[in-house]
């Protein structure tokens, strides 16, 4: 918001207040504004630190600054224990951040999710993704109960009954709702690949209105995965945002992809990387490259980057992949 | 059973037809001694349910039995009892993230929704579980609402 804008407002306007209501909005954050007013729209990852600083967190997100429109915090991703999606999005909201809350379903049952939705609305949160969550198996905590009271498509469409028809799920009003862009997240390349635009339809007739892709490597599957989704008339109804990454070498992308279920990263990429000096530059040129290509498909509205431990390199590879044609998203500096 | 679960979504469209034909002589007679014994058979039907459906599908009682609309796949074993579709963390093989020997509840499903005749079914979104529930007869509620 520029300081015109702010000067034309008739209240006092605070960093962590949603903007005002917009006509055929269903939340009042910056994240639905950009991707509904047609910009190619660019986000990210934080990991919650293990740490009670905040400062690590504003730390954290200042990397992305001028580069990234909205930022999802992670909710106990892989299974391993850090700071809570929706604190850490409560306090990035709180100097002006778009966050992206991410709720996973094998934590907390029906009642607590439901809670913790309105208290990040509360908050100034204005946009959630509804995951399953990796399960604990996975994690640091093995032995930890699974909850998976929901699943995604429950998870969109209590998120959607609380907002829109302002109740919760046992038909409880709700005096002030909380208006929460939905989204969701989609994996093209997991077996069975066949059902996944049935799925994703599911998905968004659920209430997702935008979609996070797991990391995209192989873009012949992802361009066809798209065509399938663009005759299904299902870039009509969300946003589509594709996942793309970067590797730090040759040895740990292949350490991912036999570790970590779901994600595929074909055997080019692999040898690209094994035949470069210098591995982790290489995969950044990769990733950067991938965002390109990923913006040249058809029904694509945004690319969502996701560098673990390289969040640092975020703001260089999209400055270099001109996928924001000049444009400046907004960092906490536009309010002072 | 492991094996005749695997079976079931293997003949997923044998099931459907012997549910087609079946469910409605079962729910009928269920009502019709329900009728007549005012709950009493209750506990005995229940046990009947789940020896039978335990030993075709692997049936875990969950008391909101969906097998039509998932290619006659009982989504209760995913080990994230995931009503809705898989999750993204299938292996290539198409075998569970959490149980690498187990091929993944839902490729099963899909495989037998698409041998089914009316395959659409596995579309329709199914809204998480009735935990009341749990271990009760499904057979019987539906033929107490008269479906």
């Amino acid at each position: 918001m520029s300081k015109t804008d702010k000067d034309n407002q008739e209240y006092v306007y605070h960093p962590g207040d949603p903007l005002p209501e917009l006509e055929g909005h269903v939340s009042r954050g910056r994240f639905e504004r950009v991707l509904k007013s047609g910009k190619f729209a660019v986000t990210t990852e934080l990991s919650p630190p293990d740490s009670t600083d905040r400062e690590e967190v504003y730390k954290q997100a200042s990397l992305f600054d001028d580069y990234v429109d909205a930022i999802n915090a992670t909710d106990g991703s892989g299974a391993n224990c850090h700071m809570s999606s929706v604190v850490v999005c409560a306090l990035l909201s709180y100097i002006g951040y778009s966050p992206i809350y991410q709720i996973s379903c094998r934590d907390r049952n029906r009642i607590a999710i439901q809670g913790d939705l309105l208290g990040a609305a509360a908050l100034g949160i204005c946009n959630v993704l509804a995951l399953t969550g990796d399960d604990v198996v996975s994690g640091d905590h093995p032995e930890a109960k699974r909850v998976f009271d929901l699943d995604s498509v429950s998870l969109l469409t209590t998120i959607k009954k609380m907002r829109d028809e302002s109740v919760f799920l046992s038909g409880r009003t709700i005096s002030k709702p909380p208006k929460m862009f939905a989204g969701s997240t989609i994996n093209p390349f997991a077996p069975p690949v066949k059902s996944k635009v049935l799925q994703l339809e599911k998905k968004i007739a659920a209430g997702a209105g935008f979609i996070q892709t797991q990391y995209c490597f192989d873009l012949p599957m992802l361009r066809e995965f798209m065509l399938e989704v663009v005759d299904r008339g299902l870039t009509e109804r969300a946003f589509f945002l594709p996942g793309v990454g970067t590797l730090a070498s040759a040895r740990t992308a292949r350490w991912i992809q036999n570790n970590v279920p779901g994600v595929y990263i074909p055997d080019e990429i692999i040898k690209r990387l094994e035949g470069a000096d210098d591995q982790k530059k290489e995969g950044q040129l990769i990733c950067t490259e991938l965002m390109q290509q990923v913006k040249e498909i058809d029904g694509v509205s945004g690319v969502h980057v996701m560098a673990y431990k390289q969040e640092q390199y975020v703001a260089q590879m999209v400055k270099n992949s001109g996928v924001l044609d000049g444009r400046k998203p907004w960092s906490p500096k536009d309010n002072y | 059973m492991y094996k005749a679960r695997l079976f079931a979504a293997k003949h997923a469209r044998f099931y459907e037809a012997l549910y087609n034909a079946s469910s409605p002589i079962i729910l009928s007679l269920l009502r019709g001694v329900n009728m007549l014994t005012r709950d009493k058979l209750d506990r005995p039907i229940t046990w009947v349910e789940k020896k039978v459906k335990g030993f075709m599908f692997d049936c875990q009682m969950c008391g909101n039995c969906v097998l039509s609309t998932t290619g006659m796949t009982c989504p209760m074993n995913c080990p994230k009892t995931l009503r809705n579709g898989p999750c993204g963390g299938v292996r290539e093989n198409g075998n569970c993230e959490v149980k690498p020997d187990m091929k993944c509840v839902w490729v099963e499903a899909w495989n037998g929704s698409i041998k089914m005749k009316n395959n659409t079914k596995i579309q329709e979104i199914q809204f998480a579980v009735n935990n009341d529930h749990k271990d009760t007869s499904a057979w019987i509620r539906l033929a107490k609402e008269g479906k």
